[in-house]
């Protein structure tokens, strides 16, 4: 693979149907990983191979919407739409020049190609307001830099617990989806009290307690509280 | 073999004055500890990732500084916050501390 401008390449397969989550040969992650920051690229990447992952580094949130192929420059017609591997976890700066951290989370969110895939934000600055608002948004988690091998591995294994639990859930999900587009915006409190085998059964009773959304946010155990715009309760 | 066993002792004596005065920090060790056979020279790039960057972000800052039409504060203050960045990615704790002095600085506008 010819090496581009801020992207770096690990080595590709052909797993090009996306939702192949028991992969063959390994169960390794893919992470996109965004920073303007050479330096804490280079030490990202480090951090999450030693972690086992696969790590797709580029410089700019623009790049890591072109590497998705949701760059309105670059129309992707794949049905697939995968520019290379599938993307498990995009990991992103927060300031950035150009398109922040938080922006790239918001278009991310907004794709329903990629919008579950979960996208943790770094950043060196501990504002709280920042980091609700990402998380409104949408963030699994935020890290405050610098990043440490704890972080990335925490973040890892529930990544790879939530991809598990996925296989499990895709079903149901995808019919979630459907009837309960507005619940996406909405809370998800509940979650952090229950196992996220749960989510599976949650469709079957269209509860008045909140549940999260489809996307990213499962990962209760987690100290970091997903909360949603609250748009209306339950049907 | 003896001058191997040498060497490490300095270098030994050398990262712990470095970590006691206050110029490494845990960042710093962490990064060692990335470092292994599969990636024998993780540190060693990682540190001169850092000192291009730091070259660039200081011309940055020079150039910015000696405007003659006036200072463009808030040019700095980005440089200084990149800077920052790195050299607390990076462990180096005294380059990081000073940024933080800088940037309040650039805040005040205060060219001294």
């Amino acid at each position: 693979m010819a090496r581009n401008g801020g992207v770096a390449w690990m080595r590709t397969t052909d797993k090009i149907d996306g939702y192949d989550l028991s992969t063959s040969d390994t169960e390794e992650v893919h992470v996109l990983a965004v920073d303007d920051s050479l330096v804490d690229r280079k030490v990202i990447e480090r951090l999450l191979r030693i972690s086992s992952c696969k790590v797709t580094a580029v410089d700019s949130g623009r790049r890591a919407l072109q590497y998705l192929g949701l760059d309105e420059e670059i129309q992707k017609k794949e049905t697939n739409g995968f520019d290379g591997l599938k993307v498990d976890l995009i990991i992103t700066d927060y300031c950035m020049p150009g398109m922040t951290g938080y922006e790239l989370l918001k278009k991310v969110k907004e794709s329903s190609a990629f919008r579950e895939i979960p996208v943790v934000i770094m950043s060196s600055e501990n504002v709280i307001a920042r980091i609700d608002r990402c998380l409104e948004e949408g963030a699994e988690d935020f890290i405050v830099k610098p990043v440490k091998l704890s972080d990335v591995k925490r973040i890892i294994d529930y990544t790879t617990t939530e991809l598990r639990e996925g296989e499990q859930r895709e079903g149901a999900r995808a019919k979630r989806r459907g009837i309960n587009k507005r619940k996406q915006r909405e809370g998800d409190d509940d979650l952090s009290s229950s196992p996220p085998s749960t989510l599976s059964s949650s469709t079957s009773s269209p509860s008045s307690s909140i549940q999260s959304a489809t996307a990213p946010s499962s990962p209760s155990t987690l100290d970091s509280p997903t909360r949603r715009l609250k748009m209306t309760s339950s049907e | 073999m003896d001058v191997v066993n040498q060497l490490q002792r300095q270098f030994i004596d050398y990262s712990a004055s470095l970590h006691r005065e206050g110029f490494l920090d845990d960042q710093f060790t962490q990064l060692q500890k990335l470092q292994d056979d599969n990636s024998p020279d993780f540190v060693v790039e990682v540190a001169s990732l850092f000192f291009e960057d730091c070259e660039k972000l200081i011309n940055n800052m020079a150039r910015a500084l000696e405007q003659q039409q006036g200072v463009d504060f808030k040019q700095v203050d980005a440089s200084v916050h990149q800077l920052k960045g790195s050299s607390s990615s990076i462990g180096a704790m005294r380059v990081k501390d000073v940024c933080i002095a800088f940037r309040s600085f650039c805040e005040a506008q205060n060219r001294e």
